[in-house]
């Protein structure tokens, strides 16, 4: 078939209901292979839908890992297919200082130069406060002393316990700021299913209304720059609204004249 | 000839293919670093890289910034396969390869006769949608549903039901359409095609030496490009569609086919570019 022929026979309607039938049937494959499950990515990944559109799925960073922390996701996961993740759990991401995932990926889909601090693979969700014995008031901190942050990433709140009224509970927080979503933690976790758990941030953060003002937060501004009104109106504010208005009806006059 | 004679090509293939697939295999599982990666892109010796120009392509229509490893790893492929005629990718490296060849020999061995007839322009259309649906999509259109790579991944990666898109491509090849993934719907290839249209290595053809005997007709994997005319006009397969797969070369009872580079011969039968600088060269 010569290229004529290819480019005449391009724009035949029959043709192109078949190239469109084949887009949409093609389009909803490509949605199936996306999967459901969303996972933590590897160190310095971009952000999770320029991942999926830059990884290339060469499997060079799963080779460079050296915790065999890394995985391909297969067609039978439900999870994209072909690209890397990893499910803390089993093998958490040890967070190497030299990064060799980032280093070995190709196509800077793992952002080259990321520090492995400044990664965010996940963001660790204490998910069940009824199983944490922290939160029943046992000593664990087992997660606490797990993280390679600690104190930073995952600190120690300290609260009375009214149970025994001599007591305090040690109840373990995820500052956002700094966890990396390594997965130790949840790794560490020594309840039979963990509770605490490395989500996929967009999945986990929450997201505040840009107009929310917390006083307490912004209070020393406002005292600065706050002065009360000079005058105190000496009047009823509906008698100075009718001031006004029989103000406003002298202005008209003037329209009426020619 | 003995059997090793008449199949010296074929089984140059089937261990080259087999080479590539073991070292990505001991790359990935016992840390051997003469190949890293896989088919999609990879390094060689750790240090030079390589990538399939057709992904790096889907994914910069996605609007997405690449590094240059691999915008260079792409370009080494691409100038490569220009040379050697792009799809020798399809009956050297590929894995899908002997999957197909398989299915067009037991179509052969047990007379299966095919159901549906796909046009083999049908891969250029595919190849045509592959760009802007990807654009559409944010996400490699055909990367993200290609068995190739899922075969190729699963193999080196850890066996799963990736593997059913080797049985399906066989039973598809086998009793539905004649030559169906490779010969009509892979966009990959279609895109080899068109990379290798110009390639040095080519399939060298006597026209004296040739009967017509039909032989290569037989065993050929695209054998619309066996065009006695063409190709005794030309001296050589001239198609991008011509897969180097050198069976025809093996079959041959009198030997009328021949590996051999472009220039030589259209500088000698034919005025193009190639006889311009030929006989500058000359001169």
């Amino acid at each position: 078939m010569s290229r004529r022929d290819f480019l005449s026979g391009a724009f035949r309607g029959r043709n192109v209901a078949l190239a469109a039938t084949g887009a949409l049937a093609w389009s909803h494959l490509v949605d199936e292979s996306r999967g459901a499950t969303l996972s933590p990515r590897p160190p310095g990944a971009r952000d999770e839908n320029d991942f999926l559109a830059a990884c290339i799925k060469c499997g060079q960073c799963v080779e460079a890992c050296p915790f065999d922390t890394l995985k391909l996701a297969t067609v039978e996961d439900e999870r994209a297919t072909g690209v890397p993740y990893f499910v803390p759990r089993s093998t958490p991401c040890y967070m190497c200082e030299d990064t060799p995932c980032i280093g070995a990926c190709p196509t800077d889909a793992l952002i080259d130069g990321t520090a492995i601090d400044e990664a965010r693979m996940g963001l660790a969700v204490l998910s069940d406060q009824e199983t944490c014995l922290a939160f029943q008031g046992l000593r664990c901190e087992v997660c606490y002393r797990a993280c390679p942050l600690m104190g930073k990433a995952l600190r120690l709140e300290f609260r009375p316990q009214e149970r025994t009224g001599k007591h305090a509970y040690f109840l373990p927080v995820v500052d956002s700021e700094a966890c990396t979503g390594c997965g130790r933690c949840e790794h560490s976790c020594i309840l039979e299913e963990a509770a605490i758990k490395v989500l996929p941030r967009e999945l986990a953060k929450g997201q505040l209304g840009s107009h929310y003002r917390f006083g307490w937060k912004e209070k020393p501004e406002v005292s600065r720059d706050f002065t009360a009104p000079e005058r105190a109106p000496d009047l009823p504010a509906w008698e100075h609204s009718m001031d006004r208005v029989l103000e406003a009806m002298d202005d008209l006059s003037g329209i009426e004249e020619p | 000839m003995s059997w090793i004679g008449a199949h010296r090509y074929w089984l140059a293939r089937r261990i080259t293919q087999l080479c590539i697939l073991t070292l990505f295999w001991m790359g990935a599982h016992l840390h051997l670093g003469i190949l890293t990666g896989n088919l999609s892109a990879s390094h060689v010796f750790r240090t030079v890289p390589l990538a399939d120009p057709f992904a790096v392509l889907q994914i910069l229509v996605t609007g997405q910034s690449l590094a240059g490893t691999i915008l260079l790893g792409a370009l080494i492929v691409a100038v490569f396969y220009a040379a050697v005629g792009g799809r020798s990718f399809c009956s050297w490296v590929c894995p899908v390869n002997p999957i197909a060849d398989l299915a067009a020999y037991l179509k052969r061995r047990f007379q299966i006769r095919g159901q549906f007839r796909v046009a083999g322009s049908t891969r250029f259309w595919i190849l045509g949608l592959t760009l802007p649906l990807s654009a559409i999509l944010g996400v490699a259109a055909f990367e993200w549903v290609s068995p190739i790579a899922m075969i190729h991944r699963e193999l080196i990666f850890g066996a799963g039901l990736g593997l059913l898109a080797a049985a399906a491509i066989l039973i598809l090849d086998a009793f539905v359409v004649r030559r169906g993934w490779c010969g009509s719907l892979c966009p990959l290839g279609a895109f080899y095609s068109l990379l290798g249209r110009r390639s040095l290595v080519r399939i060298g053809f006597e026209a004296e030496r040739c009967d017509r005997c039909g032989d290569c007709v037989v065993v050929c994997p695209e054998s619309q490009i066996i065009d006695y005319d063409r190709m005794t006009a030309r001296g050589f397969i001239d198609s991008g569609q011509c897969t180097n797969c050198s069976r025809c070369l093996e079959v041959c009872p009198r030997d009328a086919y021949h590996f051999t580079l472009r220039s030589r011969r259209s500088a000698a039968q034919h005025l193009d570019g190639g006889d311009h600088h030929a006989t500058r060269s000359a001169a």
